[in-house]
């Protein structure tokens, strides 16, 4: 039976003056197969380890988390093929509620700012709006983001500029609307994020393409983006 | 004042071509200046009739100004990044805009002194 080792950052604000890594060590079972797996049975040793989770297959984003200094889903992470100990630390970035859960408030104000909705103030059609086949395909690689923040939070202009700068993630989901056939706000889109800090603090470092756990490139809507206001400009 | 978040400058795109654009210009001299120095004499002689001619002055200045465009966007963005006092980043922004101009009036008399 094999064992693996864990460094864990723990922090309770109730009750530790600072941050802390806390070792532990763990047999491994025949079904702990993903790093989820392994983490909810030392939630069974150590309850007071904190950290999110819900569906555990990669759909919901609940539990990304900081995995041997890259950002990643565990519930899709192989934990034989992580290098031990293994380091687990909260998404960098952003405030620590507790342990491994942090605060993603910040992360979720830029994701409404870009309006993650279809603008179209056209009558509705009495069924649907429908999308030509080719229309439809220019939203694979952008729908399909579950915001679990692995990208925004890997993101230096992100770390520096929370507050001012929409990140990765927020741009993908900028440029699914723009990319939509059915919404008519384009103009007004690039409007919002004309700006040195929503749109141009990316510097095209693809951090965020390194990270996706779904295999999505941030960068290259943001390039995309900024193709459109060219186009619009000259 | 209060103390809100505010953006929408709506500006950036232009910085953002210029620094691309000047980013070729520099890559084109920038070989082309290899490739003549390999195939002119080497030492002075070399250099000054190379730099003697008036159209490598023209392009060698016109690199300048774009080497000094893309140092502003680059450097400009340096302080937007990690400068986060409003008066200390503007007056960065002053600062690095003076000394580039500086740079610009020199780089005249280098050129333009052969």
């Amino acid at each position: 039976m094999t064992k693996a080792r864990f460094s864990i950052y723990r922090y309770d604000p109730d009750k530790d003056a600072k941050p802390y890594m806390q070792d532990y060590e763990i047999e491994l079972g025949p079904n702990d197969v993903k790093l989820l797996d392994v983490i909810v049975k030392l939630k069974a040793m150590d309850d007071t380890l904190s950290f999110r989770r819900s569906c555990r297959e990669g759909i919901c984003g609940s539990d990304a988390m900081n995995i041997n200094g890259k950002n990643g889903l565990a519930c899709v992470t192989n934990v034989a093929d992580l290098k031990q100990p293994i380091e687990l630390r909260p998404l960098p970035g952003l405030p620590v509620i507790r342990d491994l859960i942090v605060d993603m408030t910040q992360f979720f104000k830029q994701y409404h700012s870009i309006k993650p909705y279809v603008i179209n103030d056209t009558p509705p059609p009495e069924r649907e709006r429908l999308q030509s086949p080719e229309d439809r395909l220019e939203l694979d690689g952008l729908y399909e983001c579950i915001l679990c923040a692995c990208c925004s939070t890997s993101c230096p202009s992100f770390w520096w500029n929370p507050d001012k700068f929409v990140g990765p993630a927020g741009l993908l989901a900028a440029y699914r609307f723009i990319a939509d056939t059915r919404d008519l706000a384009t103009n007004e889109r690039l409007d919002n994020l004309e700006d040195p800090y929503r749109l141009f603090r990316c510097h095209s470092i693809m951090n965020c393409v390194d990270v996706c756990p779904k295999g999505l490139n941030p960068t290259k809507a943001i390039g995309k983006i900024k193709d459109l206001m060219v186009k619009r400009a000259v | 004042m209060v103390n809100r978040q505010v953006v929408g400058a709506h500006y950036g795109l232009k910085d953002w071509i210029i620094q691309r654009v000047t980013a070729v210009i520099m890559l084109v001299y920038t070989v082309a200046l290899i490739l003549f120095l390999l195939a002119m004499p080497s030492g002075y002689e070399g250099w000054k009739l190379l730099f003697g001619q008036t159209w490598v002055k023209v392009l060698t200045q016109t690199t300048l100004i774009a080497l000094l465009l893309h140092a502003w966007v680059g450097i400009r963005d340096l302080w937007m990044d990690y400068i986060k006092p409003v008066g200390v980043r503007l007056t960065m922004h002053s600062l690095t805009a003076v000394w580039l101009v500086s740079c610009f009036v020199y780089s005249l008399k280098v050129v333009w002194g052969l």
